[in-house]
């Protein structure tokens, strides 16, 4: 590492290092006084981390779910917290997803800031109805007096070869409902600082963990000098086009982009981090630049919210474009068995073509 | 009366004459008060209402029950008689009525009484989590507040409504689940909503008490609460008390329950009024004569005369509150909606 290294370049050059398989990472302590309190650890430990933390220096703060307490979650997230700070503040709820989330609701109307863990994403369908006309209203319908300060955590997406419903995409879904908001890290850093920020917030917040980066290592840096866990942020910066991606697809995106590099294509990679409300700005201002995009998501293409992304893009960089904005998703289709999962979530291939689509494609 | 698991009836203290005379005033406000906002909406003064004609000994006689200091209410959208028993501003709870403010006006934080909530079984869990944020803030048991979630036979349906029974079963939290039974979800009769015709026979299947109660006798009503929030309060965990009612008026001010009953069956089913019977045990007890009747009715119809009042000074919202209230923390995506909202409106 140079003398300048600094935490993305860490990350990058963490992500290549999983680009080319899963070999451990490991990060040489960095000189003091470039990055501080920097760490390696995999997105559930910084998870994990951030829990404890949230827990210590909020004792209204709770956590709640099936199989959260005694077991660790079934992921490993709340390991140890049960143990660490009681079956009051961590507790096992019965396995029912709107009585976990109606449940959260009374809790913060009495004071707490409930923490809950939907265990998979598609289980998060049987508690839609609490979550559209309660987490997200409440506030609303109580004009102001009943915040929900819910941080509702749910292991997302797909990549781990998993049963029916448990790689699930439902970002367009929470996006679409008032009341809420929607983030999804893509590395143990971002990880780590949104999750403490999310769970400090006084609004609902979806916190959406991309399940199949869970065990990817990268450098933590928690001392959050320099920070900012708003909008989005350039993970690679690039000339000729911008890749828009979030939660696992940000690391796909920048292997894609090393690839393009050696055909002498400059990609940008900005992770949108925030998926309710979307950085229009920073979007703007990346696009602005490149003059294309292409917008990655697992989710299904059509209302899937590479749309929403493509409209926000038109809309500012309309005169500077020089071709449609171009999305590469999956399909309109139920997410697969793990035998065709990698032809459904876009693969390298596919989000080359995209890329070869928006280069070829000229105005007038 | 038949109880699952046995409550403590005993142990309640009989009423006082001034509390049986409470009751009946109460009743008497409700009753004027609910009729008077149909003629409300028949006269363009409320654009919708929902009635709970017959229901009053229900509402006034659980609300009552309940110990405001430390309690706390989960309404339905038909909780008129407990809002006003309970002490909400009636003004502020009938702007819901009135299509101001879905929840109502009333500060529900402050009235200890959760935002009328539209959403059948909606508010059922959060009686729940409420109810278990007070064990877990260490109240010793015998103080704990108590959350009282009120809803119908049809809402008993849903599922949410077993998930918060057995959550609150197996977490101990100090609910009352208050059933008012009223033999209609609009327009569909109990027997073909609730399979054995009782919502308080599933308590034995989730190790609670439960009681069903005549739910027009205002008294009993009272006794049941009181010793289903006495347990509850005590740490043993939940409590059912369901109160077996009739909708004597329509599902709401939309509704034609010619469609689906007839007159005959009204008054066969409907029991006794339970504003008759409370009359007719005050005056057999030498608690109450003409005179108090009067003046129960005079003060109920003054009070509606405020309410009427005040519901026709409530202005609209300010437009503005359709943004405002969304976050906490508005986005600046909604701020700039905002903001195209007022510089278009202002050219209208």
């Amino acid at each position: 590492m140079s003398e300048h290294t600094t935490l993305s370049d860490l990350e990058a050059a963490i992500d290549n290092t999983f680009a080319t398989d899963a070999q451990q990472a490991s990060v040489d302590v960095v000189e003091p006084g470039i990055v501080t309190a920097v760490e390696t650890l995999s997105m559930q430990q910084a998870l994990n981390r951030a829990l404890a933390e949230v827990l210590e220096e909020n004792p209204k703060a709770l956590v709640l779910g099936e199989d959260v307490g005694l077991l660790g979650g079934v992921f490993r997230i709340t390991d140890g917290l049960q143990k660490q700070f009681g079956e009051d503040r961590v507790f096992d709820t019965p396995l029912a997803e709107s009585g976990i989330l109606g449940m959260s609701v009374g809790l913060a109307m009495a004071g707490y800031h409930p923490i809950p863990e939907v265990q998979f994403d598609g289980f998060a369908y049987p508690a839609i109805n609490q979550i559209v006309c309660q987490v997200g209203r409440m506030n609303y319908r109580s004009r102001g007096t009943m915040p929900m300060p819910i941080t509702l955590r749910v292991p997302s997406f797909g990549g781990i070869r998993a049963p029916e419903h448990h790689g699930e995409s439902l970002e367009s879904l929470f996006a679409h409902v008032p009341g809420l908001k929607v983030v999804s890290p893509s590395s143990p850093n971002e990880a780590y600082h949104l999750l403490k920020h999310a769970a400090t917030r006084p609004d609902p917040v979806i916190f959406m963990e991309p399940k199949s980066r869970y065990w990817q290592k990268g450098p933590v840096d928690t001392s959050a000098d320099g920070y900012s866990p708003e909008g989005s942020r350039i993970v690679r910066e690039g000339k000729h086009l911008t890749l828009v991606a979030w939660g696992a697809m940000v690391a796909r995106c920048l292997q894609v982009a090393e690839l393009a590099a050696e055909d002498g294509i400059d990609v940008e990679v900005l992770d949108l981090r925030w998926l309710k409300p979307i950085d229009a700005e920073g979007l703007a201002a990346s696009v602005a630049k490149t003059r294309r995009a292409v917008v990655v998501h697992e989710a299904p293409l059509t209302s899937g919210l590479g749309a929403e992304v493509a409209a926000l893009i038109t809309e500012r960089c309309f005169g500077t474009l020089r071709a449609p904005v171009e999305r590469v998703t999956g399909f309109d289709v139920p997410y697969p068995s793990g035998d065709l999962e990698d032809e459904y979530v876009p693969n390298i291939d596919r989000i080359l073509f995209g890329i070869q689509r928006v280069l070829e494609n000229r105005r007038g | 009366m038949s109880d699952v698991l046995a409550l403590d009836l005993s142990a309640q203290p009989d009423l006082s004459a001034e509390d049986l005379k409470q009751l009946y005033r109460l009743m008497v406000a409700v009753r004027h008060l609910d009729e008077s906002a149909i003629r409300w909406q028949r006269q363009g003064l409320i654009p919708g209402y929902a009635p709970e004609l017959g229901q009053e000994a229900a509402q006034v006689g659980s609300g009552y029950a309940l110990d405001m200091a430390r309690d706390f209410v989960f309404p339905t959208y038909r909780e008129m008689g407990v809002a006003r028993t309970v002490g909400v501003d009636m003004v502020e709870y009938m702007s819901t009525h009135k299509a101001s403010w879905h929840g109502g006006l009333y500060d529900p934080q402050a009235a200890r009484f959760a935002p009328i909530q539209a959403v059948v079984a909606g508010s059922v869990l959060h009686a729940v989590g409420w109810a278990h944020g007070q064990t877990l803030s260490g109240t010793p048991a015998g103080e704990l507040g108590v959350a009282i979630t009120y809803f119908g036979d049809g809402a008993s349906s849903q599922g949410d409504v077993h998930e918060a029974m057995n959550f609150a079963a197996v977490m101990k939290a100090p609910v009352v689940f208050f059933i008012q039974n009223n033999g209609f979800a609009i327009s569909v009769p109990t027997e073909r909503q609730v399979a054995g015709g009782s919502v308080a026979a599933r308590a034995a299947g989730y190790a609670m008490p439960s009681l069903q109660v005549d739910g027009n006798d205002v008294v009993a009503v009272h006794q049941a609460t009181a010793a289903a929030l006495a347990h509850a309060r005590s740490g043993n965990g939940p409590a059912i008390v369901e109160a077996m009612t009739y909708r004597r008026g329509p599902h709401s001010t939309s509704d034609d329950p010619g469609r689906y009953r007839t007159l005959a069956e009204e008054r066969a089913d409907g029991g006794e009024d339970p504003l008759a019977r409370m009359r007719s045990r005050l005056l057999a007890e030498g608690l109450a004569g003409e005179d108090f009747f009067t003046e129960a009715l005079e003060a109920a119809q003054a009070e509606e005369e405020r309410i009427r009042n005040g519901v026709g000074a409530l202005g609209s919202r300010p437009g503005t509150e359709m943004f405002d209230f969304v976050y906490q923390e508005p986005t600046h995506a909604l701020k700039a909606q905002a903001r195209a909202w007022r510089e278009e409106s202002e050219h209208v």
